[in-house]
């Protein structure tokens, strides 16, 4: 097979924000970035939980703020709010998890500095009106109601509880019976405890001009002001691997396997190596998990792993939602793959396909307007500035063979992963048995 | 004031067509060192045989199977060993195949491409493989979670009669268990002509260098009959239309509504104003039914109004629908929903669309075209669709124009239209207990 060569084309050149501190502390990143005559923009803000006692109840508040914030401010009624978004083409987004909350829209070229008062404007006098929020709340509980109908919403809720335990990380949705408590008072006592400028970071990428930004903001942002509070993050507690927690889904078709581990994160000299593992193992189409699940097995559609990045720590994660009478056969074929990759070097060519997809992708996600700001927010998340992105590309080209098996020894093997089925326990009980000790749900 | 809506730099395209009938669409572009190829095969779930539904997608899948010089799983390492992403999907009246790519990987991506266009490796073995595969995607996607697939699986059989509008496109499991490698190399054969294709590229290329390459890998296809399309209108309804299907994984009620609409290509001008109505109906939170439905009454948990069964007004061809959609709780009936967006229908009919209001639809319209042209597959597939479904890839570049010209009595017809004519209605049943 003559395949015609690869060029080696102008490099991508990792992207430079322009990046400022505002006087009440709030952090700005921006990039011009002119493809379409638009603006993405990411407003994130640090809500870090000290307390794994009252973490439940500060996702739920957490949760029904991000949900009523755009109910209206001191000068516009939620109608009013919503028209004068739209008209700039805008269509904000808030939502919120146990790391932050999050402002996200895109925008027209002429609309970024109303897009910015308005953000001000809800920062600083959202008004959370009573009726409103209380039929946001009924909303609310029963939205959650329907996901946790979802197969992948409970599964993903199970992983995080075998993990995290107590950890804030472990509540991946609002308890209802606490949304149902909540009133708007709570919500308003809230939002002026918790949106601080300090520590927050406002990230502009489009058809801008920096040093126009940077005066927009300064002077949309200029009455939001607030002492600092603390940022200290919980870090995540050991838990107890091996096993297969096993979750009773009467009648499902399928099993949701979820496994999950401790991994490193991006500050870590091992995260470009963990990274490339990953790849390998199951991290895209052309990994061992996928050959062997779906493309030799067809027990599978989508089979994938990642490593998830959180302020709090890194985890790496597995998820394949299989025929419920193959389970067993897929978890131990997951399991096989794991310990493949822990106990011998892959080879030169999965590495350098591996290498490729990683530096290739890295520049096609911060090719857009939309996908450069989301990797920028994400960053932030962790406290790292754009300039990582030069750096981890510069890391993931220096990784070798026994870089590889050493990350993977340390964070893919099975002895140090926890494993979490969601399926129909009549049937897939006997079977998973054979494999490992079956364990309650936490 | 309404804001001043900026509109995108046109970019150049160069047409050429090869002599086995391949439509070529090159759309350069140097703002990135990115590349994207796109391969569109007019044809979609609605040219399924029957007793062979899901067909379409089943054999989109098998296209990822192996070609004469690539074997199986070999086009996912070449597209991603460039460092490259790649995916197809099949819609009503079309199936696609791209990849994103570093520049430097465009002719590699090219040689996949017309090696699989030329000769797919259509073995029982692989099919057999990939049946099992698409049996879990429709498990993921509808069996195994509740509202599954709601209502783009469902309701087309309320508002439509024809077996090529009504079937499920997914694949019924007895259908897609007994297709066979012969079945696949006679859709082949039919369907996945050069002369039944269009191929687009975009981003940063010499406009001749491609164009030599196009020539080298795609020329050799052998040129086939094109089959004819057979027409897939259907008669305006003579009647309203109601039904209810059961969701046993669901806990709370859902409702969609379909109406028929003028022919998106043979009357774009008259299916024009449903767009931007659809807009006005249900986009972002200032929109009529969001404030209706959500704020006001408090009737819906969630709503969305769309033109086609995907949400994409501009990649099917006559007949296609708007799609109204909402999920309430237990507490509120499918009859209030019904009658309040009948209201709101009404109160634009009637009452016509203001400046300020049309003004702000057309911003929120604008930024989403402009938000979906800033990736270089965004654009390409916008030429690809155009120049398949309404034959100008330059309907891509000429839309945002005019959905920008349509005026505010333009929109209240439609809205008035929607009153006067019968509609579909699917009630999804809750079967599970909160």
């Amino acid at each position: 097979m003559v395949l015609p060569p690869l060029i080696e084309a102008r490099s991508a050149r990792a992207p430079r924000a322009a990046a400022a501190t505002l006087p009440n502390g709030l952090d700005t990143m921006v990039v011009r970035r002119p493809t379409v005559p638009m603006v993405e923009v990411r407003l994130h803000i640090p809500l870090p939980m000290a307390n794994s006692r009252t973490a439940a109840a500060a996702i739920a508040r957490g949760s029904l703020m991000s949900s009523s914030m755009l109910f209206g401010t001191a000068q516009r009624d939620q109608r009013q709010l919503a028209n004068d978004l739209a008209a700039v083409g805008a269509d904000l987004a808030v939502s919120a998890d146990a790391d932050r909350l999050l402002f996200s829209t895109a925008v027209l070229r002429t609309g970024l500095s109303t897009v910015l008062d308005l953000l001000a404007e809800i920062l600083t006098s959202a008004s959370y009106p009573s009726a409103e929020v209380v039929a946001e709340r009924d909303r609310l509980g029963q939205r959650i109601a329907m996901a946790l109908t979802q197969p992948g919403v409970v599964a993903r809720m199970a992983r995080s509880r075998r993990l995290f335990g107590d950890h804030p990380y472990a509540h991946t949705m609002p308890d209802p019976s606490m949304v149902a408590e909540l009133d708007a008072g709570t919500l308003r006592r809230s939002h002026r405890d918790r949106a601080r400028p300090y520590g927050a970071t406002l990230v502009v990428v489009g058809d801008v001009q920096p040093a126009t930004v940077a005066k927009q903001a300064s002077s949309a942002f200029a009455d939001w002001v607030g002492p600092a509070r603390g940022s200290r993050v919980l870090t995540l507690p050991d838990f107890e691997p091996g096993g297969i927690t096993l979750v009773d889904r009467p009648g499902a078709v399928q099993s949701n396997i979820r496994i999950g581990g401790a991994a490193v994160g991006r500050r870590d000299p091992a995260y470009a190596a963990l990274k490339l593992a990953n790849l390998i193992f199951g991290g895209y189409f052309s990994s061992r998990l996928t050959e062997n699940l779906r493309e030799r097995n067809g027990f599978t559609y989508s089979p994938h792993s990642g490593v998830d990045n959180a302020a709090a720590g890194s985890t790496f994660i597995v998820d394949a939602d299989v025929a419920t009478e193959v389970t067993a056969r897929a978890v131990h074929e997951t399991w096989y793959e794991l310990g493949r990759m822990a106990l011998a070097p892959v080879t030169q060519d999965e590495l350098d396909l591996a290498r490729r997809y990683a530096l290739g992708t890295l520049a096609l996600s911060t090719a857009t307007q939309a996908g450069l700001a989301s990797t920028l927010t994400s960053l932030v998340g962790q406290g790292l500035s754009a300039s990582w992105l030069a750096d981890h590309q510069k890391a993931v080209a220096g990784v070798t063979i026994a870089d590889v098996q050493e990350a993977a020894r340390r964070y893919l093997a099975v002895s140090s992963l926890a494993t979490v089925v969601v399926g129909d326990a009549t049937v897939v009980e006997d079977s998973l048995r054979s494999l490992a000790v079956i364990r309650n749900p936490e | 004031m309404p804001v001043r809506v900026p509109t995108l730099p046109a970019h150049p395209l160069h047409r050429l067509t090869l002599d086995n009938g391949l439509r070529v669409v090159l759309a350069p572009d140097s703002t990135a060192p990115v590349v994207a190829v796109a391969v569109y095969y007019d044809v979609g779930m609605r040219s399924e045989p029957l007793g062979r539904t899901g067909f379409a997608h089943l054999f989109e899948h098998v296209m990822f199977q192996g070609s004469a010089q690539l074997p199986k799983l070999e086009h996912a390492r070449q597209v991603q060993g460039s460092g490259g992403i790649f995916n197809g999907s099949t819609h009503l009246d079309y199936t696609n195949y791209f990849e994103v790519l570093p520049a430097g990987a465009l002719e590699r991506a090219l040689f996949c491409e017309a090696d699989r266009m030329a000769a797919p490796l259509l073995t029982q073995e692989t099919i057999d493989n990939q049946i099992d595969v698409v049996k879990e995607e429709i498990r993921v996607n509808v069996l195994n979670r509740p509202y599954g697939a709601f209502p783009w699986l469902q309701l087309p059989e309320v508002l439509f009669d024809s077996f090529a509008n009504t079937h499920n496109g997914y694949g019924d499991f007895v259908d897609l268990e007994s297709a066979t490698a012969e079945d696949a190399a006679a859709f082949f054969d039919s369907y996945y002509a050069p002369g039944n294709a269009v191929l687009a590229v975009g981003g940063d290329f010499d406009v001749e260098q491609v164009t030599q390459w196009v020539e080298r890998y795609f020329a050799g296809v052998p040129a086939r009959t094109t089959p004819q399309r057979p027409p897939f209108a259907e008669p305006a309804l003579a009647e309203d239309r109601h039904a209810e299907v059961v969701d046993p994984l669901a806990v709370t009620p859902a409702l969609a509504i379909g109406w028929r609409v003028p022919d998106p290509v043979g009357d774009f001008e008259g299916f024009l104003p449903y767009v931007v109505l659809s807009e006005l109906m249900s986009d972002s939170d200032a929109s009529r039914l969001e404030q209706r439905l959500i704020h006001r009454d408090h009737l819906a948990l969630y709503q969305a109004m769309y033109l086609g069964l995907f949400g994409d007004p501009f990649d099917a061809r006559d007949a296609t629908a708007l799609m109204f959609q909402a999920h309430h709780g237990r507490d509120v009936s499918a009859g209030q929903v019904l009658a309040a967006v009948k209201e709101e229908l009404k109160s634009v009919a009637e009452e016509g669309v203001g400046e300020t209001e049309l003004a702000r639809v057309q911003a929120r319209i604008a930024a989403q075209l402009l938000r979906q042209a800033d990736p270089v597959l965004g654009r390409i597939q916008g030429f690809a669709a155009g120049e398949l479904i309404h034959g100008r890839a330059e309907f891509a570049t000429e839309l945002p124009g005019r959905l920008a010209q349509v005026d505010a009595g333009s929109v209240a017809a439609a809205a008035s239209a929607l009153g006067t004519q019968h509609r579909a209605v699917l009630e999804l049943v809750p079967g599970a207990r909160a």
